[in-house]
């Protein structure tokens, strides 16, 4: 694949079905609802692709990828990491391919010595993650908006033209699947079991 | 439990125990449990899935045109499978008829899935299993480029190139950041690679890695977009103009010239790279002919790529469907997931509630009611279990079983069933007799780890050939005038039956996938999904029968008890997939695979 030398890539990441898990994903999609790019930039809801992500990933020179992070923070707390930093952040026990996590990807490129030069992590402390087909919390939905303008702030800095989107662009999701649809589709509780693996809540057995 | 038999099987779970968890390079979360007798052999394995699921509980009341984009997130594997099961459900159940040309896309689209998850399979989740990384930064560049030159004419074999990926690895590998490569059990005996035949594995690990990329972009053209395609119930939501010009818009001349050098590329990968390696490495391990299980036994493959639109009977359909049990292999049974008497799911030993545990439940009657208990000899508590007690309940994974059976599901019973039947898949049984005529094996072998493994090989070669007859087909249908791809006749609730229920099919690269619906004034009623890992992957039944992951590591002599290369092995070759996703993760949190010895 050919790498234009300004060629970025907006990435989320992330299960949108397991509630905070969906940050990475709501980010991106609330981003494509307010910005226009230009055709260097590729606005991309990874979901929880592994190797499916590499082909975009080593056609870009830069990263900015949003994801539901376990820093050992408050819930809801946003953290950036850098560059290096990137790949120690992103653990191997996300989902994905197999058990591809992103950190396997992003070590795939390295090894096809195809690493994006300059790489940013946009991560929240998830505050819930074992709830199924669930959205996001309070304290992390409050951030979307934040990680969202820290995006534009790098775009800019790395001298993107962004432009307001005219009228709410195309989604990147099936409407089901966007955050709105996909909330108050939910089914209620006494209709469909929540919990998630017992074994993690075991007050509820 | 102590020794008891079942299914031709002797299980004995009095020796000395040992639990991998999780089990690594799998999608979603598995752990096994085996016992080994003094000479470290497997005597007994106990398989389960660790995390709970349900489709039905994200489904219940949605709109039934959506649930395969719901279906598409369920994992990052298997996503364009489930959605084209989703909309075969649906269809099924609202009686809607295909355009010939959605029914051909969707064919390349999956072929496409197929090619490229066997692939990555091998070269990206289970060849390591066979080829020793670091065995390889010892090889002889020259001698490399000898044996390579000597299995194939792919071109890229001079010594200078070997040198060169050797190079790059040694300062991989130096640079203390293994990324894939961790994980491994290098230097375990089990390792039987000479050091060129590593490295040269190894290089065309990193030559599959680059290719893999281009497969995909097929999915993009069809799909509208990647990674996650768009689908439509009533067809494919891509309009075709030959005559369009551009990247956007209508799929035009240029974008099916893109998707032809692509299905000509891979078929070429497929022939000059990935089946030399795999005979060559299969060469060296003829004699390491564990991990059969079931497979001789009970077999089960619904069937997949329609050759005509709308006709899902087993004669109409190119990857073959049946069942085989009893190991007799003369005989093929006919498969019907709407029978209510053929696929039903036990519960007795998993962690769900049935008012009577030793009866099963047909999909479109299923019930999903957690029950977390643990058998009374589990060891640990409930949230730190240290070895499970298999005589009570014990995985996440509900026990289906065919008319009883409890049944392999995957690509060895697709090849099999394609062998038994020479006059309709003739390029599967020459292609099979060729194989074992060149390792110099008999057919039983074919019922082994590797078996299952060169199966697969086989199948992507097989696939790769059906993928340029789908593509002739395509071209030969639009240049005809016929550019339909999508039947909206019955797009409208309003022209719905009030109550309905509908079944879809498909076979996954890992086996086969059934999903069940039933509508109600609109919406989703009930959905359930049986997935191919909860086939292989399935727990004992109120008989005590075990599934196909249990029965296949029995017998197996572990190298190094605390080192379960060999299970990781067999594991592999079924290319389980128990999609859950996800918990993050702390930083410098490394999942090693735990392995304990009890």
């Amino acid at each position: 694949m050919n790498t234009p030398p300004d060629s970025i890539l907006l990435l989320g990441i992330g299960n949108l079905l397991w509630a905070d898990e969906g940050f990475g994903v709501r980010c991106v999609e609330a981003f494509n609802a307010q910005w226009t790019v230009p055709a260097q930039v590729t606005v991309l809801d990874g979901g929880t692709q592994g190797l499916y992500l590499l082909p975009y990933l080593t056609a870009a020179r830069r990263l900015i990828v949003f994801d539901a992070i376990d820093y050992g923070l408050p819930p809801g707390t946003l953290r950036l990491v850098e560059n290096a930093e990137v790949p120690r952040f992103m653990g191997v026990k996300k989902m994905s391919l197999h058990q591809t996590g992103f950190q396997e990807v992003l070590a795939s490129a390295e090894l096809l010595g195809q690493l994006p030069e300059e790489m940013l992590l946009i991560g929240v402390q998830p505050a819930e993650l074992d709830d199924y087909g669930g959205s996001l919390r309070p304290q992390v939905r409050a951030r979307v908006p934040e990680a969202v303008a820290l995006a534009v702030e790098r775009l800019r800095a790395w001298g993107v033209d962004l432009q307001p989107a005219a009228a709410p662009s195309s989604v990147l999701n099936d409407d089901a699947l966007a955050l709105a649809g996909y909330e108050a589709g939910r089914p209620a509780p006494d209709e469909a079991w929540r919990m998630g693996d017992l074994r993690f809540h075991p007050d509820a057995c | 439990m102590g020794v008891y038999e079942t299914q031709g099987f002797r299980l004995d779970n009095t020796g000395k125990r040992v639990v991998v968890d999780p089990v690594t390079r799998i999608e979603g979360h598995m752990r096994v449990e085996v016992n080994l007798d003094e000479n470290n052999v497997i005597r007994n394995a106990v398989s389960t899935g660790t995390m709970w699921r349900g489709l039905e509980v994200i489904l219940k009341g949605r709109d039934p045109r959506d649930a395969w984009a719901f279906t598409e997130r369920i994992c990052g594997v298997c996503t364009g499978t489930h959605a084209l099961t989703s909309v075969r459900a649906v269809e099924d159940a609202l009686g809607i008829d295909i355009p010939e040309n959605a029914n051909t896309i969707r064919n390349l689209m999956q072929l496409n899935l197929y090619i490229h998850d066997h692939l990555v399979h091998f070269y990206h989740l289970h060849a390591l299993d066979w080829v020793d990384v670091i065995s390889a930064l010892k090889a002889d560049p020259k001698a490399t480029s000898q044996l390579a030159q000597s299995i194939s004419s792919w071109p890229k074999s001079s010594p200078g190139y070997f040198r060169d990926i050797q190079n790059r690895l040694k300062k991989f590998v130096e640079s203390g950041q293994l990324g894939p490569f961790m994980n491994g059990y290098w230097g375990n005996p089990a390792y039987k690679l000479p050091p060129e035949a590593n490295l040269m594995a190894v290089t065309h690990y990193l030559e599959a890695l680059d290719f893999q990329k281009e497969i995909v972009k097929v999915h993009a053209v069809f799909g509208g977009k990647n990674p996650h395609p768009n689908w439509l119930v009533g067809g494919m939501p891509c309009a075709i103009n030959l005559d369009g010009v551009g990247a956007v818009g209508a799929i035009n001349m240029e974008r099916l010239n893109l998707v032809k050098s692509i299905i000509d590329q891979t078929k070429e990968f497929i022939e000059q790279v990935y089946i030399p390696d795999l005979l060559a490495i299969a060469s060296f391990y003829k004699d390491w002919l564990h991990g059969g299980g079931l497979a001789s036994q009970a077999m089960l493959s619904y069937g997949d790529i329609p050759q005509r639109a709308n006709d899902y009977s087993g004669a109409n359909l190119l990857l073959p469907r049946g069942a085989i049990i009893n190991g007799d292999l003369s005989r093929i049974h006919e498969v019907d997931i709407k029978d209510p008497e053929q696929v039903q799911e036990f519960v007795s030993h998993s962690w769900y509630k049935y008012a009577d545990e030793t009866k099963g439940l047909h999909p479109w009657d299923g019930v999903t009611e957690p029950n977390f208990v643990l058998g009374k000899n589990t060891k640990g508590s409930k949230t730190n279990i240290e070895s499970l007690d298999e005589e009570g309940k014990y995985s996440w994974i509900k026990a289906p079983r065919w008319r009883g059976h409890a049944m392999e599901v995957g690509c060895l019973p697709r090849m099999v069933l394609g062998y038994l039947q020479p006059k309709e898949y003739p390029f599967i049984r020459e292609t099979i007799d060729a194989v074992l005529t060149q390792l110099d094996v008999p057919v039983q072998a074919l019922f082994s780890t590797l078996g299952r493994t060169a199966a697969r090989g086989i199948e992507t070669l097989y696939c790769a050939n059906l993928q340029v007859e789908q593509f002739d087909k395509l071209m030969a249908n639009l240049k005809a005038g016929d550019l339909a791809t999508a039947n909206i006749d019955k797009w409208e609730p309003a022209t719905w039956p009030k109550e309905t229920k509908g079944a879809g099919f498909t076979e996954a690269p890992r086996g086969a996938l059934g999903h069940w619906i039933k509508i109600k004034d609109g919406k989703i009623d009930n959905y359930q999904a049986v997935v191919p890992t909860t086939w292989n992957g399935s727990p004992r039944d109120h008989k005590g029968q075990i599934g196909a992951f249990e029965a296949s590591l029995l017998d197996t002599p572990l190298a190094k008890a605390d080192e379960p290369l060999e299970i990781l092995r067999t594991l592999h070759s079924f290319d389980p997939c128990l999609a859950c996703s996800t918990h993050v993760m702390s930083p410098d949190g490394q999942e090693m695979t735990q392995v304990k010895v009890r």
